[in-house]
């Protein structure tokens, strides 16, 4: 078995069982009406995990791996200006709402999670991996990073809020009678990020449109608010 | 294509080296987005060879959340110890935030476009 347990250490493997179980993952949601349940995030990595912990291998010789496709997490944030950039017609429009709303939303989220987790009694590392739960992974895992959370934790926290917020965001649409389309998405994008926006298509391309500006807004929010609110909290 | 990917890591660059020189706990790649949205709106365009390479990005977005995804596994006793509360938080906050979003965006738009269905 010593061959195996070299094998097994081979970064590109771990590279290959990634992309490969991704794919299956993506299969598999495609097949089954694109549910936000069976996400193929969250499908992909339960798998991984399965697969890791029955040959025992540790988180860090999967990310000697894994670091590669991580990496690109980076120059991705950096990439999501385009879209934005792209709606520059909406956002001068709409200036006052858009910023209001993705301001105040993401204000509402970070402070509203964190209140609830110190009344839930859980440790700082825990309520700062929650913080960033309304926000597009990429950004969640680094704002984690930055300001002393678990950013795996912080990654799971963000789908799972991903999945509530599809489900959510219709019963709140009923309670208050919103039938605007932009509203709609704006909401999905401000409260369960890039899954929102995904959902939001659902409404039509104006909702997506709006989803998607409100995720990076709200992206954006989050990273330069988090810093100054954490110590106002007492954490 | 290689202009593009270049554009994108500068631009984190730029934004990492903003975020230490200024010591605050801001992600480089968020300032390095600022960054480039401001470039783009003094240039009035998409520069060349960005498009196809953001595209490309942001197509497989999902499987690049992957690998920090599968560091839950160091999780699991927090996890498993603190389920239902962090389950409750997350949807609570999660509901109150749609719900203030929504009654504020109700304020702010014009009466009239709620009724484009």
């Amino acid at each position: 078995m010593d061959s195996w347990h070299d094998v097994s250490s081979f970064p590109v493997l771990w590279l290959v069982v990634t992309l490969v179980v991704f794919m299956g993952a993506a299969w598999l949601n495609q097949k089954a009406g694109k549910t936000p349940f069976l996400h193929p995030v969250l499908v992909s990595l339960s798998i991984i995990i399965v697969i890791l912990k029955l040959m025992e291998i540790d988180y860090s010789t999967y990310m000697q791996g894994g670091q590669y496709i991580h990496f690109l997490l980076g120059p991705a944030v950096v990439a999501l200006a385009v879209p934005l950039y792209d709606n520059i017609e909406t956002v001068k429009k709409l200036l006052l709402p858009l910023l209001l709303g993705s301001f105040v939303g993401a204000f509402v989220a970070a402070v509203s999670v964190i209140l609830i987790g110190i009344w839930f009694g859980f440790s700082d590392q825990i309520l700062l991996s929650m913080a960033p739960k309304s926000v597009t992974s990429p950004i969640a895992i680094a704002v984690a990073e930055k300001i002393g959370g678990f950013p795996s934790l912080a990654a799971g926290l963000v789908l799972i809020t991903g999945a509530m917020g599809c489900l959510i965001a219709p019963v709140v649409y009923k309670l208050l009678g919103i039938t605007d389309p932009s509203v709609k998405g704006f909401v999905l994008g401000v409260g369960a990020h890039a899954m929102g926006t995904a959902y939001a298509f659902e409404y039509g391309v104006i909702a997506g449109a709006f989803g998607g500006l409100a995720m990076g807004m709200t992206g954006a929010f989050t990273a330069f608010m988090l810093p100054v609110l954490i110590p106002l909290l007492g954490l | 294509m290689v202009q593009g990917f270049a554009i994108l890591l500068i631009c984190q660059l730029i934004g990492e080296v903003l975020v230490h020189l200024l010591s605050v706990p801001i992600p480089g790649s968020v300032i390095g987005m600022v960054v480039l949205f401001i470039i783009m709106v003094v240039l009035g365009r998409v520069p060349q060879g960005l498009r196809e390479v953001s595209d490309g990005l942001l197509k497989c977005l999902p499987l690049l959340l992957v690998p920090a995804g599968v560091g839950l596994m160091n999780h699991f006793g927090v996890l498993s110890h603190y389920w239902v509360g962090l389950l409750i938080s997350l949807f609570v906050s999660t509901f109150v935030t749609m719900l203030v979003v929504s009654l504020l965006l109700k304020c702010l738009s014009p009466a009239d476009k709620s009724d484009q269905r």
